[in-house]
């Protein structure tokens, strides 16, 4: 019986302890017309060797493209060493850290995890993480409402230029707490300043910036965040933080600096993966911890004076606060922060440099060759590691027919933003060869002289 | 010994080498962009980062070294080859934007994960889109609301939930813009219908339920339940952490459940992982169909597509930027196709058979186990209050005291209605020597408590730490290192 230890001694043997004639009578608190005879629709089991035909001739089907697609998943090189190590059973089969002295390495972990993130954004406090960006970034609006004292709103700005899954996650998850978003209009891929004008700024808790923006650009976040501070809003900043590397961080923007950062971690280390799973991260200025959702860990001393790590402030969380808890999170994603931080520790700042400007340089590679044909132009300098193409026709078809040649062409932009037209997202990260690249502007050569212009 | 933080084995210009491209250009954006100073990160080996991060993971209990009875929890053995099999380079390299055509053998995996869920709830429709059990409270009171204001039953906002349950349900239903009723518990453990029936009413909108229950045993009025809520046009809401105690033998579709959530790394073995990721998938009936989040993984003629929300309008929508913890889904895609229909059933019948076994060998050697007069399910109660009361020796000592033997403690202080418990479950991996050595460790800390406290009240001595100031932690604050924060640790 897979991973059942019991042999017919062991199970005769308990029975009789418990006094019943069979395992049948463990049941029988179950209401009879509750009980069923079997899960009729559930396959037999498989052995090992059998279970692993069946994933291998699966994962088989999804192999042999190779994908210029980013829009918040970043394929980047994996050390060997990140998930042999994240995949020991020590960190794998261990559960959260309620019993301090039984979960350090965890908890030291999450701690070098914490004062990385700080670092990296140029915050005080990072919690242990949450489910993802998106989640991430809803939690901080949530946030921001609580904390912001002075002005007493439920409205948030929000950023055209903000991942769209993000706002429509944030929406969804707030509207319960009467939370509403409000949208900043974009131009030429940027925050538009001008639509800054017409706003009651005083109706609105916070404002959320993304940079480098969904599109790739840059934003003029210091006007941004001096303009929101001047409204008594709070400064939301997301970003890439494999950018962070490079880019000035969310804690120096403008005068004063952004009051929250968050984003999606899976950059650091997490396979793209179909989408999961990855961590959203958090960090946000000293005065604000205690709104802060989620688990954080702190430094402490034991009883004989030694250091040693625990998870602290709890009086916010669920398990202590039950309705009145700072969110219900109950978990953090504890083995991708672990992930996480054994990637950073490898690549130390120069490596994260290099691989941030390695990205950047093949992005623009990739843009200058796919704009060689004149059916194509990069709509938005200067740009990160993602840009925008405008073509002189729909992209579905381009993306299609590029696809069947094992390219994954990117993303189309036209149901987010049908203002940009035939658009296209494109991302060559430091993954991405000069062969890959100049294979992508061969194949899209011929697909464009082949297809018509719609 | 102490392992010393990343950062105090740091050396400017140490460098691991090799995993970062050798010579990009320098940066070119304008200079308002640039970052001025670098970030503080680790300057390491990689020998130095393989070594610190093993020797942590040396510091934590886990599955795979310990016993680790942690109620509520089911912290079952995780196979080793849903790990492997989920980490195929195929599946790791997919990106989630990838057209369907190029993730046909991902898909097919989780459309019959889909399957096999439903036929295990018994429910008619799921999303697997939820990150966590508490995400996936979070999209199952949404629905609730969703389907009371689609028939502008809009007034419709209290949850109903026992006193016994876990913290995340009030706090779900908190976030949802929705007030809790909490309702008692009677003696033997079961709801009390008269105070659910004095409960309900036109603002209520449903019913979070544990079963069995946090206590640890099958409430037998489930029906009862779903009748009185259903009659005040309340829906229910099955929190599936128990669901290991009754897979295969009960579905909550037949006890009256209307939206069910699972929490795939309890009943399923995906890693718990140090606190996370976990998946808590959610399923509906016919009623709550049209109202799940998105995406769903569908089928057109022999392919398989993602269903959005264009295609499903009266969804509550997007709960993650891509699908959830697809990785974690594939885990439990593995766990099941491993054990099939009968594999299943015997999860339930030898985690009610462990549970029931460690609590009469419990009972027997003198511990006062809280039900006693009910059936376990895969998990039980054992109240300390005498002991403490004779010896002063805690719940909380206790568990100590078993780190110090070689077990991680089961849940203390949870549920908050018995005083000093443990709430212990064992789980069906469990072999009966180490239920055995379980016992024979708790009875010799109780021998203890009374003839030597001492030595229980100084426990744990044997962990990387002793107990730990968590009021300095609080006060000091201290969580995030500093280069010159090392002379006050």
């Amino acid at each position: 019986m897979p991973f059942i230890p019991h042999t017919e001694r062991d199970i005769a043997a308990m029975l009789s302890t418990i006094g019943v004639a069979d395992t049948e009578a463990l049941f029988d608190e179950i209401p009879a017309a509750l009980r069923i005879d079997g899960l009729h629709k559930i396959p037999a089991g498989m052995d090992e060797a059998a279970v692993t035909r069946l994933m291998r001739d699966r994962a088989a089907k999804d192999a042999g493209v190779v994908s210029f697609i980013g829009a918040g998943a970043y394929e980047h090189h994996i050390p060997a060493a990140v998930w042999d190590l994240v995949t020991r059973g020590e960190f794998y089969s261990a559960y959260t850290p309620y019993q301090a002295e039984a979960s350090q390495g965890t908890l030291q972990v999450i701690y070098e995890y914490q004062s990385i993130m700080a670092n990296l954004t140029g915050l005080d406090i990072s919690n242990a993480s949450l489910y993802d960006g998106a989640t991430a970034f809803a939690e901080a609006c949530l946030m921001a409402v609580r904390s912001n004292r002075k002005v007493n709103s439920r409205k948030i700005l929000v950023s055209c230029s903000v991942h769209p899954v993000y706002r429509a996650v944030a929406r969804h998850l707030t509207v319960g707490q009467g939370i509403e978003l409000v949208e900043i209009n974009c131009r030429d891929g940027q925050t538009e300043l001008a639509a800054l004008d017409g706003l009651a700024a005083e109706e609105f808790a916070a404002v959320c910036l993304q940079q480098p923006t969904f599109l790739g650009t840059l934003d003029d976040v210091d006007t941004l965040t001096d303009w929101a501070h001047a409204q008594q809003m709070i400064v939301i900043a997301i970003c890439n933080p494999m950018s962070l590397a490079v880019l000035r961080p969310p804690g120096e923007w403008g005068a004063a600096g952004a009051d929250i950062a968050c984003g999606e971690g899976q950059p650091f280390g997490i396979p793209v993966a179909s989408g999961g799973p990855y961590f959203g991260y958090l960090v946000c200025r000293q005065q604000m911890v205690r709104q802060m959702p989620g688990r954080i860990v702190g430094r402490t001393v034991d009883i004989d004076g030694k250091p040693g790590f625990t998870l602290t402030l709890q009086a916010r969380e669920q398990h202590i606060r039950r309705s009145k808890a700072t969110s219900n999170i109950c978990t953090n994603q504890g083995l991708m922060v672990t992930a996480a931080t054994i990637y950073l520790s490898l690549l130390g700042s120069d490596g994260l440099r290099r691989t941030a400007l390695q990205c950047h340089a093949n992005t623009k590679l990739l843009v200058e060759k796919l704009s060689e044909s004149d059916a194509a132009t990069v709509m938005f300098e200067p740009f990160f590691h993602e840009a925008v193409l405008q073509f002189d026709r729909p992209v579905g078809p381009l993306i299609e027919a590029l696809g069947q040649q094992g390219i994954l062409a990117g993303y189309d932009l036209s149901a987010d933003y049908p203002e940009l037209g035939n658009a296209l997202l494109v991302c060559a990260t430091e993954m991405r060869t000069e062969e890959e690249i100049a294979k992508y502007a061969t194949v899209l050569k011929a697909v464009m002289s082949s297809s018509k212009v719609a | 010994m102490l392992e010393p933080i990343i950062f105090e084995l740091s050396a400017p210009g140490r460098r691991a080498g090799g995993h970062a491209p050798a010579k990009p250009p320098a940066a070119d954006f304008p200079a308002q962009f640039l970052r001025r100073e670098e970030p503080l990160l680790p300057e390491v080996s990689e020998l130095q980062v393989v070594r610190h991060f093993t020797r942590l993971s040396q510091q934590n209990y886990s599955i795979d070294t310990q016993f680790y009875p942690l109620g509520s929890c089911t912290m079952k053995y995780n196979p080793r080859v849903c790990n492997r099999l989920a980490m195929l380079p195929e599946f790791v390299e997919r990106h989630p934007l990838a057209a369907t055509e190029y993730g046909q053998g991902f898909l097919e995996c989780m459309y019959e994960l889909q399957d096999m869920l439903k036929a295990v709830t018994g429910m008619t429709a799921i999303s697997l889109t939820p990150m966590a059990g508490a995400q996936a409270e979070f999209a199952g009171v949404t629905m609730l609301r969703a389907y009371h204001d689609a028939r502008g039953d809009s007034e419709r906002r209290e949850i109903i939930v026992p006193d016994a349950a876990h913290g995340t349900n009030p706090a779900t239903a908190s976030m949802c813009g929705c007030t809790v009723v909490e309702i008692p518990t009677r003696a033997d453990g079961d709801v009390d219908l008269d105070a659910l029936r004095n409960a309900v009413g036109p603002a209520t909108a449903g019913i979070m339920l544990t079963n069995p229950s946090t206590l640890g045993i099958f409430e037998r009025q489930i029906i009862e339940i779903a009748d009185i809520v259903h009659k005040a046009g309340g829906l229910l809401y099955y929190d599936g952490a128990n669901l290991n105690a009754i897979l295969g033998r009960a579905l909550p579709a037949d006890m009256g459940f209307d939206v069910v959530h699972l929490n795939l790394h309890k009943t399923f073995a995906t890693p718990h992982g140090g606190g996370g990721p976990g998946s808590g998938v959610v399923a509906v009936n016919e009623r709550l169909a049209p109202f799940l989040p998105v995406p769903i993984v569908g089928r057109d003629g022999d392919q398989y597509v993602w269903l959005s929300a264009a295609d499903r309008p009266r969804s509550i929508g997007r709960l993650s930027t891509f699908m959830g913890n697809a990785g974690i889904l594939l885990r439990a895609f593995v766990y099941m196709r491993l054990l099939g229909a009968d594999g299943m059933r015997r999860v339930s019948e030898f985690a009610t058979l462990n549970a029931n076994y460690l609590m009469k060998r419990l009972q027997t050697a003198g511990f006062e186990v809280s039900f006693a007069e009910r059936r376990a399910s895969h998990e039980f109660i054992v109240s300390l209050k005498l002991i403490t009361n004779e010896t002063g020796i805690s719940a909380m000592d206790f568990a100590k005291a078993l780190l110090d033997r070689g077990f991680h403690a089961p849940t203390t202080y949870f549920p908050q209605l018995v005083a000093e418990c443990l709430l212990i479950e064992p789980t069906e991996t469990e072999a009966r020597q180490e239920l055995d050595a379980f016992v024979a460790a708790l009875v010799e800390i109780r021998d203890l408590a009374y003839s030597s406290p001492d030595t229980i009240k100084a426990a744990p001595i044997t962990t990387p730490v002793r107990r730990l100031d968590d009021v300095r932690a609080v006060r000091q604050l201290d969580v995030v290192w500093q280069p010159d924060s090392e002379s006050s640790a």
